[in-house]
């Protein structure tokens, strides 16, 4: 089957079956910045944004979404144009093996969009179904309360 | 010492921003043309014989090419382990076997045109198995009546210890003074058996491998390595294809911690390529992870202590049961770094014995684990040095000062025991242990906490412990890392380092020593790293060896380079080499204060007089392997009506030397922090009575995430390891060796119970409780 998706704000059509999910697809298709952890939907590695919001892409029948809008990481930003998030994660030492990153980013991008001035507990709780084993998870706390200050204006200390 | 420009700064990795904004590619990113797609058959019985292999079915799948199994390929015998060569693993495995050893166990492998192909030819493969008796308990192994599990060809490529038909995999006893009269000297004996369990790595980006020919027809290997160089070595080995033909390339890496030290697909991948002459995707799914490749090697300590009433050990003796599942990767060298990185810690123990032993079972297989052995001895000492200052009435904070191996001392185990062969004698040049233990106690407010047994609003009662511990820099004079460098016209230096990025940053903790003796900003060093082709060897990312070992090849070899820029300088300044001195980006007499550009000096060597290219290499192999140390506190709380443990705070201080770069090195300490705890309290494998692990994805194996976490410090303590590159020693390792006795000792000071077993479930802690009669 065929279907046209918004990805990253751009119209794509791309060719698949009836149980390819997003995540294959997407991937199929160029976009390998989304990355796969279990498959199962239990680790948040494959997260992209769907109308806005957080999904595990593994767990998405492509066909389920035909016309909607996708976010991957690159739709937050690129080298070019960074986005201030991208940038604390960097700083604030967030990112070690980066295999988590691009679902971290985009689930920081939907939680400070909704919340641009989180609690420790809206953060946790946003980034609850995404596993690091890297980090520990405090260094990509601290970069979520820094992007926060950065795209409120405020200085990076 | 301290006045650095990059050394011991918080700078973003070099790979932050490509990261972050998703342009880094990891082995299953790359673009393969074409590729066949390899899938494997596991086994369902722990122990058999397979009697037939029925592929009718399944090759009659559309798009499958060809199914690879125990009578069609190789019949040799090597070890999986990614260690340095010779390995002193046992060579007990091959691609295909007719035996079966566990529930995961290989039996075949489909290669096919499309993922979905090779996975349905997979389940069309009939095999019949005559089921052999299974040996799951340890204790067990060596029993005469026990089914063997190798007994026929399999050897040890060095001259250790390797009885498979008794199905031991290595023993160790080594021993100093005598115990027996240190035991009778005693004013008591504590005699206790620990036990520590299973794990999986856990990485986030599961084990895959991408293979290509390149123009030339030489087989391109991309692969989740942490050991490209053993990677090539050993393909070479066993599909015997020259090892000119390999080129092994190691992309980002999504997290190893041990997992990825494993020569576990690539194999497999080069076979498919070698055979068919075609490109290769191999990618294996979470399950796969969990129950079929390696895990951390479950151990029995039984740990005896004679002590006076003041404290002092008279004697101590470790025996340690390793289970190394059905395959001996890393049986020996795990099981003696429980003795060699552990032991030397209380070094003023005079008399010592340590006997471990490795064995077989129909289990799945160990290999390397973050903490390698220590987190399994540590696990035990810690709580027996905790009991003994409960029993001797002392406060444990001073007894561990007291006691630790101080800076100018060594201990006779350094000697005796090393990886593989006898060790390595060494002083301890940097030991910070103390201001550690100081620093830690003020964070978690210690003497306000301890023995308190204060009440959380919700009625559970809190507690506060600690765990002491030290690691290695490297295998001395085993572990070897080389580098080179060439300059650019711009004043940029292309670094080429062995070193083995997994995603801990090395890339750039080298490029900052680059940075630091070039005086240069980071990123006018170009790194790449991890190449068989372009860069010079390095054994790989393991024993917490890349920074000290791999650093100080670089710092070597920035050295070389800076020499080389100090002569042309001379030469274009007219001035005497020793009178110039490095200025950020320049040469300058310090004669006429005249000066040269880097730019300047490399565009006069490449183009304008006496033309060279400067460049350099260096080699790095250092004979001793100094400890970071560590101090670790965990405060819980306790519910005594359901058993349940909750960390509330955990704190960390660590000397590691002078950090290169002091977010990464935090960065180390709280991933394996968090490993640390969530292996402790929650992950655990689940076996049928089948060993077959049931509880192989993230909803069952509980993982940590960022709501789980309690508040978590860590602090580094100011340190300079003479050594090191400018003075740095180890980080990855030794923080996730202190999570679990430290809380097992919370948990005494909490609620009056011993957790001699990994991990504390609710229920296992109840139980005790209800022992104990506190519920």
């Amino acid at each position: 089957m065929k279907g046209a998706f918004i990805i990253n704000g751009t119209a794509e059509t791309y060719t698949f079956g009836p149980a390819d999910t997003m995540l294959s697809v997407l991937r199929k298709n160029g976009h390998a910045e989304v990355k796969s952890g279990c498959g199962k939907g239990e680790c948040g590695i494959c997260i992209v944004l769907l109308d806005g919001k957080p999904v595990n892409s593994c767990q998405v029948l492509a066909a389920s979404v035909i016309g909607r809008e996708i976010t991957t990481v690159m739709g937050i930003g690129n080298f070019r144009n960074l986005n201030p998030i991208q940038e604390a994660f960097v700083e604030a030492g967030g990112v070690q093996c980066g295999y988590c990153t691009p679902a971290k980013v985009v689930v920081t991008y939907s939680l400070l969009r909704e919340n641009p001035d989180p609690s420790d507990a809206d953060v946790r709780n946003a980034l609850d179904g995404n596993i690091c084993r890297c980090t520990g998870y405090v260094k990509i706390l601290d970069s979520v309360k820094l992007a926060a200050k950065k795209l409120s204006g405020g200085t990076d200390d | 010492m301290t006045d650095f420009v990059h050394i011991g700064k918080p700078c973003g990795k070099i790979d932050g921003i490509s990261l972050a904004t998703g342009r880094e590619k990891f082995t299953n990113d790359f673009y393969i043309e074409n590729p066949l797609y390899g899938a494997f058959l596991y086994s369902p019985v722990p122990h058999g014989e397979i009697t037939g292999i029925e592929l009718k079915e399944a090759m009659a799948v559309e798009g499958v090419v060809k199914i690879y199994h125990y009578e069609n390929t190789p019949d040799r015998l090597f070890t999986t382990a990614g260690q340095g060569f010779p390995e002193p693993s046992p060579y007990d495995t091959r691609l295909f076997d007719s035996r079966v050893r566990f529930a995961g166990d290989r039996v075949a492998m489909v290669a096919a045109e499309t993922e979905d192909a090779a996975q349905e030819a997979v389940k069309k493969i009939k095999v019949e198995y005559k089921e052999l008796r299974a040996l799951f308990d340890p204790e067990k192994a060596a029993d005469p009546e026990s089914p063997k599990i190798h007994a026929g060809n399999e050897y040890a490529k060095i001259p250790v210890p390797y009885l498979p038909e008794k199905n031991i995999a290595a023993i160790i006893e080594i021993g100093f003074g005598d115990t027996e009269k240190g035991f009778k000297e005693a004013d008591f004996i504590e005699e206790n058996t620990y036990k520590v369990h299973y794990a999986s790595h856990a990485a986030t980006e599961p084990h895959a491998v991408s293979v290509y020919f390149d123009e030339r027809g030489r087989l391109v290997i991309i692969t989740t390595t942490q050991v490209p160089f053993h990677v090539r070595r050993i393909i070479s080995s066993v599909l015997d294809i020259p090892l000119r033909m390999i080129r092994v390339i190691k992309p980002r890496i999504g997290g190893g911690f041990g997992g990825k030290q494993e020569i576990i697909l690539e194999p497999y991948g080069a076979l498919i390529a070698w055979d068919t002459g075609r490109n290769v995707k191999i990618v294996l799914s979470r399950e796969e992870v969990f129950q079929s490749t390696r895990t951390r090697h479950p151990m029995r300590i039984k740990l005896k202590t004679g002590f006076k009433k003041d404290g002092r050990i008279t004697a101590l003796s470790m025996d340690a049961l390793m289970n190394n599942g059905a395959y001996g990767s890393h049986s020996l060298t795990v099981l003696s770094n429980t003795g060699s990185k552990v032991l030397p810690l209380f070094n003023k123990i005079e008399n010592l014995s340590f006997a471990g032993k490795t064995v077989y079972t129909n289990l799945p297989v160990g290999g390397a684990y973050r903490g390698y052995g220590a987190t399994q001895g540590y696990f035990a000492l810690n709580q027996q040095i905790d009991i003994i200052a409960r029993k001797t009435g002392q406060d444990i904070l001073e007894y561990c000062k007291k006691w630790h191996i101080k800076e100018g001392e060594t201990s006779a185990v350094f000697e005796a025991l090393g990886e593989g062969k006898e060790g390595v004698s060494q002083t301890v040049k940097s030991c910070k242990l103390d201001s550690c233990i100081d620093m830690g106690a003020a964070e978690i407010e210690w003497y306000k906490k301890r023995g308190k047994r204060i009440k959380t609003e919700d009625g559970w009662i809190t507690g506060v412990g600690l765990s002491i511990g030290m690691q290695g820099s490297g295998i001395p004079l085993i572990d070897m890392g080389s580098a080179s460098m060439k300059m650019n016209e711009d004043g940029s230096f292309n670094l080429f380092a062995g070193a083995t990025d997994i995603g801990t940053g090395s890339d750039t903790v080298l490029g900052q020593i680059v940075s630091e003796v070039l005086k240069i900003p980071l990123e006018k060093v170009l790194v790449l790293s991890s190449d068989t082709d372009l860069t010079p060897f390095d054994v790989g990312a393991y024993a917490s060896s890349t920074t000290y070992v791999s650093g100080t090849a670089v710092k070597k070899c920035a050295e070389k380079v800076l020499s080389q820029i100090l002569d042309v300088a001379s030469e274009m300044l007219e001035t005497d080499k020793d009178d110039l001195k490095t200025e950020p980006e320049k040469i300058v007499s310090a004669k006429n204060g005249k000066n040269v550009s880097y730019s300047e000096i490399s565009i006069y060597s490449l183009y304008q007089a006496n033309q060279f290219q400067i460049q350099a290499s260096a080699s790095s192999v250092l004979p001793e392997s100094p400890p970071p140390f560590i101090a670790q506190f965990a405060e819980v709380a306790v519910d005594i009506e359901t058993g349940r443990i909750k960390p509330l705070k955990f704190v960390s201080a660590v000397d590691c030397g002078q950090p290169i770069n002091t977010v990464l090195a935090e960065g180390q300490v709280e991933g394996a922090v968090v490993n640390g705890i969530s292996y402790a309290l929650t992950e655990e494998y689940i076996f049928n009575k089948r060993g077959k692990m049931v509880n192989p994805n993230f909803g069952n194996y509980k993982v940590y995430t960022a709501a789980d976490i309690p508040e978590i410090k860590t602090i580094i303590a100011e340190s300079y390891e003479p050594t090191g590159p400018f003075g740095a020693k180890s980080v990855g390792e030794i923080a996730i060796n202190g999570p679990a006795p430290a809380i097992a000792n919370a948990v005494f000071d909490a609620a009056g119970i011993r957790l001699y077993e990994t991990p504390f479930t609710p229920e296992k802690v109840w139980r005790e409780l209800i022992k104990q009669g506190i519920v």
